[in-house]
């Protein structure tokens, strides 16, 4: 652990040393800015996805469009001996190419609220592939929609019974009826006991279809509206594969993928009287094994775990993990920072990874008493609260990740920076990195990972407060909020601003 | 390109549009696929439209959709059962589409063409399809194999047999839930046909794996298997291993599987026996009786009735009714109205003493529960137990319960209430009715709301029927005639809808003497909706009244109103005099 407070810490890998520090390089980056080049609202990524397998990647922006990004140094010589060979020598990490991009939401006007809806994608979540179609679901503040990614073959039509260009009205019937000929004819064709010749008629002959090319084809399959009084925060599938829930500022709904026109309340936390409101649902995830376990995180600051077994409305929690308020350290903006913006689950469904402003926090679902343990992430702007609250800075949403193996944890910062921390036990990996070519640039001092014992006020290791390592001021308005872990590889992908960059290690 | 000659032109644009850019015209030509291929003969239908079909898995889900069903119909157009197989493929490629309601129309018409096929063709192309499909790469294939099974087991070698059982063993194991879902759902359909040997070992081996399943979805889908299987099964077996099972699901963790075995629990009973059920499934009805979860309750509460009838009285007293006694004052209004919509029922198996001891206080309760649906269900049923006690012992509760629901200020509750006049009429007796609800009757004439205006002169019809004209003329006709001198033009509009409904049934001397007058006098009403309505009215009453009073009476009136200024009552008024000249002229 770090250093002398000799506070029991106990983490979230198995035992044993911990694993040594990551050596973080640079991979990608898509949409990189030029120096000087104005950043368009629309552009801005909003979500970041991969899917189950690594295969593929997934943005939203804030245009309400999804971009699609797929792996390519498996897919080319996957599986082959010369591939196995290759992995020997050569650092191999994933490499992602841009695949395909459709307008996913539009900005929308309710008119009964005389509210704007903006397009702008929410969360992005993979569904499970079908017959080589990849499946998504992405939200704005109000719809969710499912969506359905596939390579289509483009069909050319070569061989007609009627010729097209010959007969100008050829989309209908009409003609023959225009020209009074066959008006009554034709009806006995069509008949059901019109007696053919038993042979058929040779004349007639099918479409001939040709395909030359094939195009990848995005289309909605599903639209999931009219649930949601608030605005949307999170959706998560379930690993029953057949259903997902939608979680908005008071509610939390679940949804059957296949059935869009009905949903059902599972947690409702609005009081009879509004002005009695004192907590709000800030994320929400289902259980990545058990299908009857989600967790949702609120505004003050707890995480509390459901059991849907239980019973059909869940407002009372199976479990409720908060943290102790320390003793005397109570200020205006106690409530504000201890807000929850992002929680997830480790993969094997043990731990709860959440993020709230100040820190990083990992919860043993078997334990409620504390984190198991938690990372400074921004203790060194505690000093400055007044100004982020101000200038709203102090209300910024950051997204956290889990790597594969849950063995570490990693989240957004200001100024573009992104914090990785050892999560296994004993480790005492802190790093953080910079969205750009050269991540390492503004590698410093690993920060202070301190343990529960934390709230007795020792802390170690701080940095400096109010710059970076390189004495600059921190910029509020380039934050990195939203970032994922690739789910079997050490890779992160990162947005800063409307540049997608990406890492591994 | 070819040109067709022009006799042949529809039909030819109708093969054309299989690949038209408008789905709604492809849809039309597959809906037509029969006249197609009846056009294109038969062995060109085997030829060329069903592999062109075969090509066609891309299209629409509308479009599949229809195909899939098509299909299912095609044996004749492809030449008979001997060639029914050609048409496996393209059904095939349809039960591996990821659009649910496409695979389950695939998956029917597969086991249609697989029931008629010929053993020999079912071995050689509908086996190797369902083995396919069963090994199939993405799960929707696998999906869709479940529900082949039955339809191929059937006729197979026993080496084949051996085969088959071991691929859907594998498909209840399977790593995607869904599989297994549609593993557990089909269990009971594959069991049917399998031997009774096998079913004993490897049918309920699956079945056991199927019940202790992670996931709950899976495992209420096992529920349902119960039932199934335990018809299949020698008694004896059934209840060493599927009761061991319902009382374990009983008590499931997961109120989801809970209340499916409520549901369910009446095909239970018949599965595993009148012995077993009275001492091992009282207990666990008992218990879902009285679980936490409303869900369960409400499910449990609606089927009292039926597990009653199961049941000898004194075990249904000794065990059923304590719990029905706290239902009846559950904290859920939805579990109350559950019971009171069967409750009623257990009168006629409690019998006449248990039932006044036992089960009036109840119904009594329910009257005067707080949520309207509640009483409305007890009400809806009163007949059953009348049957058994009379009405008496009832009555003084029943009275303020109508009262307070006929003004209930939820329109549709006024409505329901209304509904059940008549019944509640027929049950109480014309001394009642008339002391306590003839007043209510015409209240409703005045409602604020037109359905329940509406609903209020239907029933004054159906009261005259009940109690005959001549109770009619003296409790309703007076108060409806006074109706017509109402200051308010909708309630004077009410009186005339309720003439034109009572007038048949009171007959043609009645109509005469009371409404005519009354309905004439109503034509120089100054408001115009009230005048086309009397023109309206007047027609009606054309074919129940003497032709003498239609040339007297009705025409001059209607001969009146067709010079009113108002285009509409013109209008009505011209047509019920085409309609009298009409009946004239059939009658001459």
């Amino acid at each position: 652990m770090n250093g002398g407070d000799g506070a029991a810490s106990s983490s979230a890998a198995t035992s044993g040393p911990p694993p040594p520090s990551l050596e973080w390089r640079f991979s990608q980056v898509f949409g990189e800015r030029t120096a000087g080049e104005e950043v368009h609202e629309v552009d801005i990524i909003s979500a970041i996805e991969f899917d189950k397998s690594g295969d593929h990647l997934a943005t939203g922006d804030r245009g309400g469009r999804v971009v699609l990004f797929e792996r390519t140094d498996t897919k080319d010589h996957g599986g082959s001996r010369r591939d196995a060979e290759e992995m020997d020598y050569s650092v191999r990490h994933p490499e992602f190419r841009y695949k395909t991009e459709f307008q996913s939401h539009e900005p929308e006007f309710d008119y009964l609220k005389s509210l704007e809806i903006e397009e702008k994608i929410n969360k992005i979540r993979w569904c499970q592939p079908a017959n080589g179609a990849l499946f998504l679901l992405s939200t704005n503040d109000k719809t969710i929609k499912y969506w359905k990614v596939q390579e289509k073959k483009i069909k050319k039509i070569s061989e007609m019974n009627i010729d097209p260009s010959n007969d100008p009205g050829s989309s209908s019937s009409l003609p023959i009826i225009a020209n009074g000929v066959h008006a009554d004819k034709p009806q006995d064709y069509l008949s059901k006991d019109y007696p053919f010749p038993p042979g058929g008629i040779p004349s007639l002959r099918l479409p001939l279809v040709t395909s030359l090319e094939t195009s990848l084809v995005a289309r909605c399959r599903r639209v999931y509206a009219h649930a949601h009084d608030y605005h949307i925060n999170s959706i998560s599938n379930s690993s029953d594969g057949e259903t997902f829930i939608s979680a908005d500022d008071l509610r939390v709904n679940l949804w059957n993928l296949e059935v869009s026109n009905q949903s059902f309340n599972i947690v409702d936390v609005k009081p009879t009287n509004m002005e009695d409101l004192t907590e709000v649902i800030t994320s929400a995830e289902f259980h990545p094994i058990h299908c009857n376990m989600l967790a949702y995180s609120s505004s003050k600051g707890s995480i509390r775990l459901i059991d849907m077994r239980q019973s059909a409305l869940c407002d009372s929690h199976t479990k409720l993990f908060e943290e102790p308020e320390a003793p005397g350290s109570r200020s205006f903006f106690t409530e504000i920072i201890a807000s929850i913006s992002d929680i997830k689950f480790s993969k094997n469904g043990r731990y709860i990874l959440s993020r709230d402003y100040m820190t990083l926090k990992l919860w043993d679902i078997n334990m409620d008493s504390g984190p198991v343990a938690s990372y400074q992430v921004h203790e060194h702007l505690r000093p400055r609260l007044c100004d982020l609250y101000e200038n709203d800075s102090i209300f910024d949403k950051f997204e956290c990740c889990l790597s594969g193996d849950g063995s570490r944890v990693a989240t957004g910062s200001y100024s573009n920076l992104f914090r990785v921390f050892g999560a296994s036990q004993g480790s005492t990996e802190a790093a953080t990195l910079e969205a750009s070519k050269n991540p390492m640039r503004r590698q410093i001092q690993p920060p202070a990972r301190s343990s529960r014992s934390m709230t007795s006020g020792v802390r170690r290791g701080s940095e400096s407060p109010g710059s970076d390592a390189n004495g600059n001021a921190h910029d509020f308005t380039t934050k990195l909020l939203h970032m994922a872990w690739h789910p079997t590889e050490n890779s992160i992908a990162c947005a800063a601003a409307n540049s997608l960059y990406m890492y591994y290690a | 390109m070819a040109m067709v000659d022009e006799p042949l032109y529809p039909i030819a644009l109708l093969i054309d549009e299989l690949k038209n850019d408008d789905i709604q015209l492809r849809l039309n030509s597959i809906r037509r696929l029969s006249t197609i291929a009846r056009a294109l003969g038969e062995e060109r239908t085997r030829k060329e439209l069903i592999p062109f079909l075969s090509e066609n898995s891309d299209d629409d889900d509308e479009v599949l959709l229809a195909m899939a069903e098509e299909l299912g119909v095609f044996i004749p157009f492809v030449g008979g059962i001997e060639h029914a197989h050609v048409l496996l493929p393209p059904l095939e490629s349809l039960c591996t589409v990821e659009e649910t309601s496409v695979r389950e129309k695939a998956v029917d018409s597969l086991c249609k063409i697989g029931s008629q096929m010929k053993e020999s063709d079912l071995v050689d192309s509908f086996v190797p399809l369902v083995k396919r499909l069963a090994a199939g790469e993405w799960f929707a294939a696998r999906v869709s194999a479940c529900g082949l099974f039955h339809v191929a087991y059937q006729g197979c070698t026993d080496v084949l047999k051996t085969e088959l059982r071991s691929s859907y063993g594998q498909l209840c194991q399977d790593d995607m839930p869904m599989v297994r879902r549609a593993a557990a759902s089909n269990l009971g359909k594959f069991a049917t046909t399998v031997e009774s040997t096998f079913l004993n070992a490897e049918i309920m081996t699956m079945f056991d794996g199927l019940t202790k399943d992670e996931q709950d979805s899976v495992r209420l889908l096992a529920v349902e298997g119960c039932a199934a299987l335990g018809k299949l099964l020698e008694p004896q077996e059934c209840v060493a291993r599927i009761l061991p099972v319902i009382v374990n699901f009983s008590q499931d963790k997961s109120w989801r599987v809970r209340y499916m075995v409520a549901n369910q629990l009446y095909e239970l009973c018949e599965a595993v026996g009148p012995d077993c059920t009275k001492t091992d499934l009282v207990p666990a009805y008992v218990r879902l009786l009285r679980d936490n979860e409303a869900e369960v309750r409400i499910a449990a509460a609606g089927k009292v009735t039926k597990f009653c009838q199961l049941l000898n009285p004194e075990l249904a007293i000794q065990h059923i009714l304590p719990c029905v006694k706290e239902l009846s004052s559950d904290s859920s209004q939805h579990v109350r109205s559950a019971l009171a919509s069967v409750i009623m029922g257990m009168a006629p198996i409690l019998g006449k003493d248990s039932t006044i001891e036992h089960l009036l206080p109840i119904f009594l309760s329910l009257l005067k529960d707080e949520f309207p649906d509640v009483r409305l269900n007890i009400i809806s049923k009163l007949d059953q137990v009348n049957q058994v006690i009379g009405i008496d012992l009832l009555s003084q509760s029943l009275l303020p319960a109508i009262v307070e629901l006929a003004e209930d200020r939820h329109w549709r509750v006024r409505l329901a209430i209304i509904e059940y006049v008549p019944l509640l009429a027929s049950q109480l007796g014309i001394g009642f009715f008339d002391d306590k609800l003839g007043a209510l009757c015409m209240q409703w004439m005045q409602d604020k709301v037109y359905s329940i205006r509406e609903a209020a002169a239907n029933n004054l019809k159906r009261l005259a029927e009940e109690f005959g004209s001549e109770w009619a003329m003296q409790h309703i006709v007076p108060q409806v005639l006074d109706m017509v001198n109402n200051p308010h033009y909708l309630h004077r509009m009410m009186a005339l809808r309720a003439i034109s409904l009572m007038a048949p049934v009171m007959g043609s001397e009645i109509t005469c003497s009371k409404f005519l007058p009354v309905v004439v006098e109503a034509s120089k009403d100054r408001v115009p909706n009230i005048k086309f309505n009397v023109a309206k009215l007047l027609q009606s009453l054309i074919p129940i009244v003497d032709q003498s009073v239609v040339d007297k009476t009705i025409r001059q009136c209607l001969v009146d109103l067709s010079e009113d200024p108002d285009v509409d009552v013109r209008y009505f008024a011209n047509q019920a005099l085409r309609s009298i000249d009409a009946a004239a002229v059939a009658q001459s």
